[in-house]
């Protein structure tokens, strides 16, 4: 009997995996950023290739990623990960390192490229302090502004995390942004961020997915939030929000196309992030969505009408900052778990 | 009658045979079933506790640096022939992750030592000859420390107590002796206290809203308790992610609620209702007050009315006849009723998820973060195994006040 | 009818009208919530605010409109029958064997047969994520469906259990006694019996799964997306009214079990001789 239920069962595993060589599973961020994804990369990769990309959906969590390689029963291929994600898949050794020549892609031509070896950057995307123009009497004009009870009572939405939140409490606290990293690698200079978050912690509303921000302006229970410039663009232009972004101190941060270890499509996932890293598909995702490109030679080709909304606009680039992925790589455990006593008590 | 059996040959024998053949038949009848929980449900539960205390990675990675460390005193910095070992090990698993596992499962101790150890494993395979104490030292200082040695002795052992000690806001120090982590990185102790406060405060508030009501349907005409038992069934069998839904949209700043207390003029703005510990509560009381209320209302109708009328004509007052004649007569419905809707309370995820604030969190969903965000399934293990263990203190009392198979479907 | 006893002091009457008040008070917060979201669900505009601007229809057509929402409406139905179907056959087979008398261990076996029922759902979601990868079963149907069976089963065998409890066993000696095979026996004297018990016993596991959600977050796809995980990821992502005409239908559907299970019930006491 047990006999026959593990084969059952092995039975089942056989069948319940895509058999055709020519499906490729592709794991994106969902919402808005998902429709830019399906119109810039899959809809043409699967018209020029012929082959058939599954979409997949996720909110960063790599543990599926992990269950998947530790048990032999790789379903995804291609997982589009943050920097952060992508340092740690990669030194575990659940993401590949990325084979240039097979790719057929230069590496030199990405943005961060050199960042990790087991990336294709996608996108450049940037986290900024995002208003309602219709609600806000004066538009703020610095990052310290979410720390200004006084100009902007009311509550403000972060990010529930300590992921760039830190970095901006000491901004707003007198820290120099070439010296954010090195005040935030002593105890001191954490507990200076953290002593300057407590001045607005109980008028902060945490979020937690990428939609959200746009939601809490729109419903008015926040006066500034956090957000993902990519998001309030969309808010703005396609839901005709008042929506506006601040691009002080905004905080970049690279995420691409990963390589799942043990993929069974290993040659069609590597022809859909060459089509996917293609300096023309880059440039034709802008016209989706307002992150920058991460193959430099798409930046030329940009839709006209959406550069100003870049994040990687040298006008928009004069005070922001790139996220220190190794930094947080090392941290993040013990930050987190001390960001989440802070948050509780 | 034993006698009759006696002298009639052979009949004890089909007797026997008859109860083996019915237990066989039992338990043909019982075995599929047994088996798919256990392969299904069972081995998996088991696997996630396994994964609390068991955790190879230091050790299938450095082993003979462990074997090394074995003489160590931990009191000074260990040997040359220790960093030998070290450096054999990290060459023998260059090209792998081990190394990225291990610097993984160190940072866990020390935090900001994952790319240091990742490093070091790099740089070890250009090492040809000693002292690799001196070069190692020279790569970072962390090597020169004799913390990171102590942990990578106590983090060498397969069966570690770490993820349950941390689970508990303890560590061992440098002296492997248990200690309490640091104040800013106690997070666990206060999530398991804030769920069990929580579960007991939901607990005690069912129970004072579903006494007196269970009260007034086990009195009244059995129409009427029958029409008014819908009110109760209904949210019974409504989902409760859909329930949830429900105060989710109602506590909303511009939802019914705060309509409600604008349109009466109780306050000027809105009040804060949901992701709080109020919304929180609420919807916790609104989900488990059937399972509170029923039980008690399943025990007040089995209360002949004789015994009441029996204190009062012998001169007890209301009051006393009620406290003296029928409260304890309702104590088993009390207790059944609370401790399930205690327990079930210890397991919610959902609704302080999405109804609560940042300091909502029930262990549930700590355990959900450390999978999810953290990646972390020591942790996540070793939370569930708290978890489970005390549900399962509590079902074992439950179990012996009221027996499990009773449990009410409603 | 409904009047304080005779012999009652005023303190009693007080308490008796205050009573019934309190109990008003208390149904009206257990059905208020379910209720108030039925006519948002009607709201012309995209608020949860009353008074309501005007009705329309526009958040059911969103629902059924919409591939996502539908998709996730099918492959929930899908699930909860495959579920149903599988856990009240292996749950009532168990049941009856349990009911055989002096069976050796029985409360052993019934602790782990109910088992899925008590520990906190959270471990078992984590338990099934962790492990199932070994057989491929993360993200497909099989796997949804194997660990929602497994939480299914305990309310069958407990459903079933309770009309088996003063089950005249001589019905079936006597059925034998005449000759009956055991199949015989079963179809046409046993089931008839049981049977509000087993169908009772289906609804909880057509429930069960129709309605699990933290399993399905761990294990489904996004192709394997159930109603309850989109319900979730809707409320944490994009807030909008058609949430509210999901869980009507949600609503609607629970009362038609509500109403089967009760009117089981009944017939399954009539049939046994309790009142």
């Amino acid at each position: 009997m047990k006999l026959r239920l593990f084969s059952a069962a092995c039975l089942l595993a056989v069948l319940s995996v895509p058999s055709l060589a020519d499906d490729v599973t592709v794991v994106s961020w969902g919402g808005a950023y998902q429709d830019s994804v399906r119109k810039a990369f899959f809809e043409p990769f699967m018209k020029e290739a012929g082959d058939k990309v599954v979409e997949e959906e996720f909110n960063g969590e790599i543990a599926k990623v992990r269950a998947m390689v530790e048990s032999g029963n790789v379903t995804w291929d291609v997982v589009e990960n943050d920097s952060m994600t992508t340092l740690a898949a990669c030194a575990e050794g659940i993401v590949e390192k990325i084979d240039w020549d097979k790719l057929g892609l230069k590496r030199d031509d990405f943005i961060s490229a050199d960042a990790s070896e087991c990336v294709v950057p996608s996108i450049l995307y940037s986290t900024v302090l995002a208003y309602d123009t219709s609600k806000v009497k004066e538009a703020p004009t610095s990052i310290a502004a979410f720390y200004d009870l006084e100009k902007y009572p009311g509550k403000r939405g972060l990010q529930k995390s300590p992921f760039i939140n830190l970095e901006w409490a000491l901004i707003a606290d007198g820290v120099d942004v070439k010296d954010v990293y090195n005040v935030l690698s002593t105890p001191e200079g954490v507990d200076r961020a953290f002593a300057k978050l407590d001045t607005i912690k109980k008028d902060v509303v945490w979020w937690e997915a990428g939609a959200q921000p746009p939601q809490l302006l729109a419903d008015g229970q926040v006066v500034l939030t956090s957000a993902w410039n990519g998001r309030i663009y969309k808010a703005v232009h396609e839901d005709k929000k008042p929506f506006a972004v601040l691009w002080d101190h905004q905080a970049l941060d690279w995420q691409g196309w990963n390589v799942v270890k043990g993929s069974k499509h290993r040659d069609t996932a590597y022809k859909f992030i060459a089509f996917a890293g293609r300096a023309d598909r880059q440039a034709d995702q802008t016209n989706y969505i307002s992150y920058g490109p991460g193959n430099k030679n798409a930046i030329a080709n940009t839709n006209p009408k959406i550069t100003p909304d870049l994040p990687t606009n040298p006008d928009n680039m004069k005070t922001g900052f790139i996220v220190n992925a190794k930094f947080w790589g090392d941290n993040l455990d013990a930050l987190r778990e001390r960001f989440n006593v802070w948050v509780a008590q | 009658m034993t006698e009759t059996v006696a002298t009639a040959p052979g009949l004890p024998w089909q007797f026997a045979a008859a109860e083996r053949r019915g237990h066989l038949r039992a338990a043909v009848l019982i075995l599929p079933l047994l088996l798919f929980v256990v392969v299904t449900f069972a081995a998996p539960v088991i696997y996630l506790l396994s994964r609390a205390i068991y955790d190879p990675s230091v050790a299938q990675t450095l082993p003979t640096t462990l074997q090394a460390l074995q003489n160590w005193d931990g009191k000074d910095l260990p040997d040359e022939a220790t960093y030998a070992a070290l450096v054999a090990d990290f060459k023998k698993v260059a090209e792998t992750n081990s190394a990225a596992l291990v610097g993984k499962r160190l940072n866990y101790e020390i935090s900001g030592v994952r790319s240091k150890v990742i490093a070091a494993a790099n740089k070890a395979t250009e090492m040809t000859a000693p002292p690799y104490k001196d070069q190692l030292i020279a790569l970072d200082k962390m090597w020169g420390d004799r913390l990171i040695w102590a942990k990578i002795k106590q983090a060498g052992r397969s069966y570690t107590d770490f993820y349950l000690l941390r689970s508990l806001d303890l560590e061992r120090n440098v002296d492997n002796n248990i200690v309490p982590v640091a104040k800013s990185q106690a997070v666990y102790i206060n999530v398991l206290l804030r769920t069990f406060y929580i579960s007991a405060l939901v607990t005690l508030i069912t129970l004072a809203l579903a006494y007196p009501v269970a009260f007034m349907l086990a009195h009244a005409p059995e129409r009427l308790a029958n029409l008014l038992l819908i009110f109760i069934l209904v949210p019974f069998w409504t989902s409760l992610l859909v329930r949830t839904t429900a105060w989710f949209v109602l506590l909303q700043d511009n939802g019914p609620v705060n309509n409600l207390i604008q349109f009466l003029h109780l306050s000027d703005g809105p009040f804060k209702l949901i992701f709080s510990r109020f919304g929180t509560v609420t919807a916790m009381v609104h989900i488990q007050l059937p399972f509170t209320l029923l039980p008690i209302y399943g025990v007040m109708k089995g209360i002949s009315p004789s015994y009441m009328r029996a204190a009062r004509s012998l001169g007890g007052g209301p009051l006393y006849s009620f406290f003296r004649v029928y409260l304890p007569l309702t104590l088993p419905g009390i207790g059944a009723g609370c401790l399930l809707t205690f327990i079930l309370c210890l397991g919610y995820y959902i609704t302080p998820a999405l109804v609560g604030g940042a300091s909502d969190q029930m262990v549930s969903g700590v355990i959900a973060s450390a999978m999810n965000q953290e990646n972390n399934w020591g942790k996540a293990s070793a939370l569930s195994l708290i978890l489970l263990f005390a549900t399962f203190v509590l079902f074992f009392i439950y179990n012996r006040i009221v027996g499990i198979d009773k449990v009410k479907l409603g | 009818m409904l009047k304080p006893a005779p012999y009652a002091m005023p303190i009693e009457k007080a308490l008796f009208y205050g009573g019934w008040i309190f109990t008003a008070l208390v149904l009206l917060f257990l059905i208020a919530p379910i209720l108030a979201i039925v006519p948002l669900s009607f709201n012309a505009e995209p608020y949860f605010t009353y008074p309501m601007p005007g009705l329309s229809l526009r958040w059911y057509e969103d629902f059924f409109g919409n591939e996502r929402w539908t998709g996730a409406l099918f492959l929930s139905i899908k699930l909860a029958i495959t579920v149903t179907i599988v856990s009240t056959a292996l749950g009532t087979m168990a049941a009856l064997g349990l009911s055989r008398a002096h069976l050796p261990a029985r409360s052993v076996i019934l602790g782990i047969l109910l088992l899925p029922m008590i520990v906190p759902v959270i471990v078992v979601a984590v338990a099934v994520f962790m492990s199932f990868g070994y057989f491929g079963l993360i993200g497909t149907f099989t796997g949804l469906a194997l660990a929602h069976t497994a939480l299914a089963t305990p309310f069958v065998v407990i459903a079933v259990t309770s009309t088996l409890t003063n089950f005249d066993w001589s019905l079936q000696r006597a059925a034998q006694g005449l000759g009956a095979a055991p199949v015989t026996v079963f179809r046409r004297v046993i089931l008839p019996l049981i049977l509000p018990g087993v169908i009772s016993g289906a609804l909880f596991a057509f429930v069960t799964s129709f309605d699990e959600v933290v399993v399905a977050l761990f294990l489904s796809s996004a192709e394997q997306r159930t109603l309850p995980k989109q319900m979730f990821s809707g409320i944490r992502e994009m807030i909008s009214p058609t949430i509210t005409a999901a869980a009507t239908v949600q609503v609607i559907l629970s009362i038609c079990l509500l109403i089967g299970v009760e009117l089981l019930r009944r017939r399954s006491e009539r049939l046994r001789g309790i009142t």
